[in-house]
């Protein structure tokens, strides 16, 4: 059963079995059971409710803003994660420490926070409020406003997973290959990128679980108009305090689905970047 | 070398103009601009409107139960998830890879379906819900399902950060106790616990940090009761929604604050302990 060493730091056989049993028992209460009820609520009437949940039209509107919204953020992130990572990581300059912690900064801001910034910012009542107005743009309770309130909440997960990375493996066949006549792009995307490529492609599912799933900065700026800027998570809390529990549900098992794919693809790349090296 | 800041000390890797200009443009744009809306905001209302949105009943109530249920939530954590961690990096057992991929579960799955869930498990008619109902505990509606929600959140920030710690512990050192005649729970305290304390405390912060502003999972299985189980996140939703800009910047000001103090702490902490280790 156990693989670690000789019996003088073994647990007797009834510690280690208990502490199994309750490390089990933890995690199946607070994370098995709600995952679990999710998929009964939305299954339990049968797959034709399921899909018919779906069908209808607010809800198939906010899969589809659910998915403008991460196609237009997962990029955006991802070219930021990718440039802000090479910089940190291959540049020496003054300002590196707080440029860091500006970058992590989203990570520990309330996502109702992150939403208020941008209303303040962007709202009628906000700094360019009226500004926006006098040129008729909306952006907040529209979809510009979800679009940024998600691109800054997913902000810093292509340039965490990659940074360390680049860090770790330095720069000396990037160097070889210049040295070797190669150009600063040829140099990016046959050296660089193939090396970073585990640790980018985390980064960006992450990055795009978190988009597809973020619920309270979106919240505060989409205005719930149904049909219009309700994403998934959006519309799940509509169906849920209209006690259509077949259909909140059913959303939420797709975004579920989501999750459990995220995190099975998160572990094969940490196997594969385990075995790499 | 140039004092300026964002000047280059050294290097031969092209690339250094661009990726500062996508990087400096993209943290302006996106990071400075919103927070300074929101310090133009905060600065520009009047101290009196600003107190009494931040010492009303109905804020206090919400800063105590945020505070307090976080707090429960990252404690629970501690003792728990380093249980888990434990389990996971010492014993080999059927399941445990499960165990270990469902301990970043809180972390993917977004917040409102861990919302709904939570409430729905935890109701009356819950599968939990109507076991604990006849005990007479009553999770949903009430702050103990706040702080349920939180210990949902909160798992894989402890179990994260001691994890590696106890990977790396040396079983020599274990074996050198032993030698030396302590029992298995002495070495566990004295020789093991310290080891990863610095780690575990890192992580239940991290928890508390994040349950603070913590808003999807738990408006749904709490019921929103002002002055019992409103949390602050939701406060700041609700002025919002009455259009009190300004109240809601105050509060949101103040758990801003909240929890920078924290995270600076806990970055200060974690420096002391890599110098005193360093020295040694």
């Amino acid at each position: 059963m156990s693989a670690t060493g000789s019996d003088a730091i073994r647990e007797p056989a009834l510690v280690r079995y208990s502490a199994i049993a309750v490390a089990i028992a933890f995690l199946g209460l607070s994370v098995v059971v709600p995952l679990a009820s999710v998929l009964v609520q939305a299954f339990g009437q049968g797959a034709g409710r399921f899909l018919a949940a779906l069908r209808e039209p607010e809800t198939w509107a906010a899969i589809r803003l659910t998915l403008l919204t991460a196609a237009i953020s997962v990029p955006l992130n991802t070219a930021f994660g990718v440039a802000a990572a090479w910089l940190i990581a291959r540049y020496d300059f003054r300002g590196k420490g707080v440029l860091t912690t500006l970058i992590d900064l989203p990570f520990s801001i309330s996502p109702v926070i992150a939403g208020l910034i941008f209303v303040l910012l962007f709202g009628r009542q906000g700094l360019f409020g009226p500004l926006l107005e006098a040129h008729d743009v909306q952006i907040i309770f529209a979809v510009p406003g979800i679009v940024l309130a998600t691109t800054f909440v997913t902000l810093p997960f292509v340039a965490r997973e990659v940074l360390p990375l680049m860090q770790s493996q330095g720069s000396n066949e990037e160097e070889a290959a210049l040295t070797l006549g190669a150009s600063g792009w040829q140099v990016f995307f046959r050296v660089t990128l193939p090396k970073i490529r585990f640790g980018l492609v985390t980064g960006v599912i992450l990055c795009n679980a978190r988009a597809m799933g973020e619920f309270g900065a979106v919240s505060v700026v989409s205005g719930h108009v149904r049909g219009l800027t309700n994403t998934m998570p959006l519309q799940v809390e509509i169906l849920y305090n209209e006690y259509n529990l077949v259909g909140a549900f059913s959303v939420a098992s797709l975004l579920t689905l989501l999750a459990m794919v995220t995190l099975v693809a998160k572990k094969l790349l940490e196997r594969s970047k385990a075995v790499r090296r | 070398m140039s004092a300026l800041p964002f000047t280059r000390r050294a290097g031969v890797l092209p690339g250094y103009g661009l990726s500062l200009g996508i990087t400096l443009f993209t943290v302006c744009l996106m990071v400075l601009l919103p927070l300074t809306a929101l310090i133009v905001k905060a600065s520009g209302v009047d101290w009196s409107d600003f107190s009494t949105s931040i010492t009303g009943p109905r804020a206090r109530a919400a800063f105590a139960l945020s505070v307090g249920a976080s707090l429960a939530a990252a404690l629970v954590n501690g003792v728990f998830g380093t249980l888990v961690a434990w389990v996971l990096v010492r014993y080999r057992f059927f399941g445990r890879r499960v165990l270990d991929a469902l301990v970043d579960l809180p972390f993917a799955l977004p917040t409102a379906v861990a919302g709904i869930a939570l409430a729905t498990v935890y109701g009356q008619d819950g599968w939990l819900g109507s076991l604990l109902e006849p005990h007479g505990i009553s999770v949903a509606y009430t702050r103990l399902g706040v702080t349920v929600a939180l210990v949902f959140v909160g798992l894989p920030f402890v179990v994260r950060t001691v994890e590696p710690v106890l990977h790396e512990l040396d079983p020599k050192v274990e074996e050198a106790a032993a030698t030396l005649g302590a029992s298995r729970v002495a070495t566990f305290f004295r020789v093991i616990f310290p080891t990863f304390a610095p780690a575990l405390l890192t992580g239940v912060s991290l928890a508390f940090a994040r349950g603070l502003g913590e808003y999807g999972s738990i408006i749904f299985i709490s019921g929103n009761m002002p002055l019992r189980t409103e949390i602050v996140p939701l406060l700041i939703v609700t002025k919002l929604e009455q259009y009190d800009y300004a109240g809601a910047t105050a509060v949101a000001v103040v758990m801003l604050a909240v929890s920078f103090a924290l995270l600076l702490l806990v970055n200060l902490f974690q420096a002391r302990v890599r110098r005193a280790r360093g020295l040694r």
